[in-house]
């Protein structure tokens, strides 16, 4: 009520009502999602302890929090591993799916020729993979950033190439018109008009990459070599250490929202001026 | 006195020859024939408007003027060399770069060009003036209004000075009053740089208004029915708009563009 008495404005019922209905949204947004976060913590921890469940089944909330302390160096030196082969494999997926974009946009006999084998890349599960990429390929960290890159490639590649190629009809006109060379066309027309596309396509290829990198470790955590965040997991695992897999597995579900969180952000910055997804709906 | 004695040269057509389309044809590979046998005649300082019904390529024949297109038989000739940075092309829709700023989307065909932002600052921003949009030239095109965006695509078309404007119904989709001072500021602009310039409309008072000659398009196939001289002297305002002068000359155009609606209703008569 204080902000429509601040600028003295006399509202009328339906408009007061709007107004109120849009500060408990803006402070809902919040908390609500954070109040049934902390209500599922509890139960979980109840459901320990009503239920008289050993620690190595599963471990209270509590008793995680005291492991990740506890284990700090070598769970955090292990997400290290981890982070390093996502974020190669991410920033390879860019280079290469952006590329291959700029590629298949030069014409589109090429795109017809090469899209399919991007296909075939992409719907055949990793893990299926995996196994001759094992064969093939010596270098450990090689094998993780390739079996990463195939997973995270293929948002970009296809996002970047719809948007590569939905430039109004009008401008490319213009663009014509003044004599603009292939290059210039790409460089002031197609690549801005596909941003939007590419960033959308960054967004999910960011979590896919951490997913490509942890899946390939698993797989290839059987040679024993690695020691990244999946390998720590397996570990436990044999262990029955269920307080660092569960730390494990929060690390990694809470390096996927911070990588998600920062995409998004890095998107929102870019487009906030002018394109439609990153405005504020107006009423 | 002498600013009238120039109107008046102009809208007589006196003009030297700067385009003449011959025998003009465009068949699309559907079959459809969008143009068949126009003759069109282009002086510079021409302010030359293509009014017809929708389906009569005047479009087809602005995208044939600007190169866009090749016509399927007969020949544009041009007087003297005229390459495509000659010619200046407004869409029906402001067609902007949404990302970049109106400075920039001015700066555009000088940029496609090689020339650096310093050195066509003082271009984009006297054309700027000229639309009236100084001090906006950090705003990105959401950020204006319909009108002042298509004045930002004016800008552009004009920055590089061209010969001839070329316009596809640029004020179609505004509201009247923008329309008006549009049409309003469009007379000033020509007035100043004696440019040519071809306006394709389907509005009878705006192509009466703002036009030295209206050329009647009909339809099915597309093919030039009429020509209309408007003598009335520039400038033309307010003043002209609500003459009875004015008024008559909209029924004659009008005349002249029923009569070639029917011709493709009905059977065909010739002429008037």
């Amino acid at each position: 009520m204080t902000a429509i008495e601040d600028t003295g404005l006399k509202l009328d019922p339906e408009e007061a009502r709007r107004v109120r209905q849009e500060r408990l949204e803006r402070i809902g947004k919040w908390v609500l999602p954070l109040a049934i976060m902390v209500l599922a913590i509890w139960l979980w921890d109840r459901i320990c302890v009503w239920n008289e469940i050993p620690q190595y089944i599963l471990p209270r909330p509590g008793v995680v929090l005291q492991t990740l302390h506890n284990d700090a160096g070598l769970l955090f030196s292990s997400l290290l591993v981890t982070l390093r082969i996502t974020f190669l494999s991410l920033l390879l997926a860019v280079i290469g799916g952006v590329g291959l974009a700029v590629l298949f946009a030069q014409s589109k006999w090429v795109e017809m020729s090469f899209f399919p084998f991007a296909i075939v890349l992409q719907v055949t599960p990793i893990v299926a993979i995996f196994p001759l990429i094992n064969i093939y390929v010596n270098n450990q960290t090689v094998k993780l950033l390739l079996c990463a890159w195939i997973v995270a490639f293929f948002p970009i590649l296809s996002n970047t190439t719809l948007g590569l190629n939905s430039v109004d009809r009008n401008l490319r006109d213009l663009f014509k018109l003044n004599g603009a060379t292939r290059w210039q066309q790409l460089r002031y027309l197609r690549l801005p008009a596909a941003m939007p596309y590419f960033l959308g396509g960054l967004k999910i290829a960011g979590g896919l990459s951490l997913i490509g990198a942890v899946v390939a470790e698993f797989v290839a955590g059987a040679q024993g070599q690695s020691s990244g965040l999946a390998s720590r997991i397996i570990e436990a695992g044999y262990r029955l250490n269920a307080p660092r897999l569960f730390a494990a597995l929060i690390l990694i579900s809470l390096t996927g929202i911070l990588i998600f969180l920062v995409l998004s952000l890095v998107s929102h910055l870019i487009l906030r001026r002018w394109h439609e997804s990153a405005l504020k709906q107006e009423r | 006195m002498i600013q009238e004695k120039v109107a008046q040269k102009a809208a007589s057509g006196e003009g030297p020859m700067l385009l003449s389309l011959r025998d003009v044809g465009k068949v699309f590979s559907n079959g459809v024939t969008a143009l068949s046998k126009v003759d069109l005649a282009i002086r510079e300082g021409d302010f030359l408007s293509l009014l017809g019904p929708s389906g009569c390529g005047k479009s087809t024949a602005l995208r044939l003027i600007a190169g866009l297109s090749t016509p399927t038989s007969g020949q544009l000739d041009w007087r003297g060399s005229i390459d495509r940075s000659n010619i200046g092309f407004v869409f029906q829709e402001p067609t902007l770069l949404p990302w970049a700023s109106v400075f920039d989307n001015v700066w555009l065909p000088l940029r496609l060009k090689g020339v650096s932002r310093a050195k066509a600052a003082p271009a984009v921003m006297e054309m700027l003036s000229r639309v009236h949009l100084t001090g906006f030239e950090n705003a990105v095109p959401r950020e204006l209004s319909g009108g002042m965006k298509m004045r930002v695509s004016i800008a552009r078309a004009m920055v590089t000075k061209p010969r001839i404007l070329l316009m596809d119904e640029p004020f179609a989709a505004l509201d009247e009053i923008t329309r008006f001072k549009l049409n309003n500021d469009l007379l000033e602009l020509w007035q100043d740089e004696r440019f040519t310039v071809v306006f394709v409309t389907h509005s009878v008072f705006e192509s009466v208004f703002l036009s030295s000659r209206v050329v009647v398009m009909a339809a099915r196939p597309g093919r030039v029915f009429g020509e209309l001289p408007i003598g009335a002297p520039y400038p033309r305002d307010e003043v002209f708009r609500t003459s009875p002068d004015y008024a008559a000359l909209c029924r004659q155009a009008s005349d002249v563009l029923v009569d070639a609606i029917n011709s493709t209703a009905g059977p065909h008569h010739d002429g008037h």
